[in-house]
């Protein structure tokens, strides 16, 4: 690829007591692309992802996002990126269960500092788009996990992040309504040019991404287009 | 996949030339592998020894004018066929398993034949989900049905590649 990548990381390592999770894991992702990445459990995947989106800190090697160094970052600087430029999905959603699936999603733009009004509108938007405003009004203990996906995928696109990290975010739907999840979660992606880092070991689902990198013992190995 | 079945089963609409039998072959069947057509009359010649289908020559035609129809006997084979199920074929896997004793024994690296499978099964999953995507319902459910074969096979690799150091240790004791 032409360009520059938007995030790499370089010789991460990182422990966890006497269980070293990353032991010499490089990656780069560039800008708009859809990154799988794949490999046994255990390997490092979850890890490897909490470090490039800043929520882990390696203990040794460096992740850079936009040129800048984020293990180098302040907290406060860090967490401030994280709100406007990246977007997280998980297995389990991880939505606020008081809120309503709106609120959720307007969320991270309300902590921008949007008006109540701009957000919601803004949000409902996002719902549509992911076929889930019939769950507007509803909390996350009230829908089903292929609807409770689709608001926390919308959550993470509300922003229009640069990255959008997943991991495992169709882990716990069946076939069809994880394939229906991914086909809008990379469709939407795609819209915005947002980047996709997704962890997963379902191949039908890598199968939407652009390239994939394999973890394997802490490590990358990562096959580049051989054609 | 049976192209004496295939060619047959295409004869049940009505009679047709060679050329144009494979044709409409190609189109519903061959996207990923046309039919010569040496193949097409060889297996039409087969299948007229067998009584599955007949010649209707028109007057003063050569061999390339041959119309060939379906028999009674034909339509019957066809229906016993489709009633049968098909044979499970560990096809690819016994090919791959070959590959990966051989990287071990020659000391090779048993892991990058795995992944650089693993590679090209999903550029092919990346390409099925694709034509999926844009495709009418048929289309996703042929490419569902690749999807999930292509899916078991790279369970396998990955099974296997965990399991690479206890084979090394079985082929290279
Ligand atoms: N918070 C933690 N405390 C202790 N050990 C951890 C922690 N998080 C991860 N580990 C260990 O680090 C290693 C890598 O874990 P990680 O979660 O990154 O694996 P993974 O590839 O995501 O696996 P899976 O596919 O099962 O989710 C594992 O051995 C795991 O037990
Ligand atoms: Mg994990």
């Amino acid at each position: 690829m032409p360009t520059e990548p938007l995030l790499v990381a370089e010789h991460l390592r990182l422990s966890f007591g006497a269980t070293t999770a990353l032991e010499d894991a490089s990656v780069a992702v560039h800008a708009g692309e859809v990154l799988a990445l794949m490999g046994p459990s255990g390997s490092g995947k979850s890890t490897l992802l909490h470090c490039l989106g800043g929520i882990l800190h390696p203990d040794a090697g460096r992740v850079t996002y936009a040129g800048r160094d984020l293990t180098a970052m302040h907290d406060s600087e860090r967490s401030a990126l994280r709100r406007s430029e990246l977007g997280f999905v998980f297995q389990f959603g991880q939505l606020v269960p008081e809120l309503t699936c709106l609120e959720n999603v307007a969320l991270p733009l309300r902590l921008n500092g949007a008006s109540r009004r701009a957000a919601h509108r803004s949000a409902s938007a996002w719902l549509e788009r992911l076929e889930v405003l019939d769950v507007a009004a509803k909390r996350p203990g009230q829908v089903s996990g292929g609807q409770g996906q689709r608001v926390a995928v919308a959550r993470a696109l509300v922003t229009r992040p640069r990255v959008v990290f997943a991991d495992e975010p169709t882990g716990a739907l069946d076939s069809l309504n994880g394939e229906r999840v991914m086909q809008l979660f990379v469709a939407a992606a795609r819209e915005t040019g947002a980047a996709v880092v997704l962890v997963t070991h379902e191949a039908r689902v890598a199968a939407y991404s652009d390239r994939e990198a394999v973890v394997r013992d802490g490590r990358v190995r990562t096959v580049e287009y051989a054609r | 996949m049976s192209v004496g079945r295939a060619l047959l089963g295409l004869l049940e609409n009505g009679p047709r030339h060679g050329y144009d039998l494979k044709r409409s072959y190609d189109e519903r069947f061959g996207t990923d592998r046309p039919l010569a057509y040496g193949q097409v009359y060889s297996t039409l010649a087969r299948l007229l020894r067998n009584g599955f289908v007949e010649v209707e020559s028109e007057p003063g035609a050569g061999p390339e004018r041959k119309r060939y129809a379906i028999t009674e006997a034909g339509v019957a084979d066809v229906a016993s066929w489709l009633a049968q199920p098909e044979k499970p074929e560990p096809y690819l896997q016994s090919t791959l398993y070959t590959k990966v004793v051989l990287a071990l024994l020659t000391g090779n690296d048993a892991t990058t034949v795995l992944d650089t499978q693993r590679a090209e099964h999903l550029r092919l999953m990346r390409e099925l989900t694709r034509r999926k995507e844009t495709g009418d319902l048929a289309d996703q459910l042929v490419c569902d049905h690749a999807l999930f074969h292509l899916e078991a096979d790279l369970r396998w690799l990955e099974l296997t590649a965990a399991r690479v150091q206890q084979l090394a240790a079985h082929v290279r004791p």
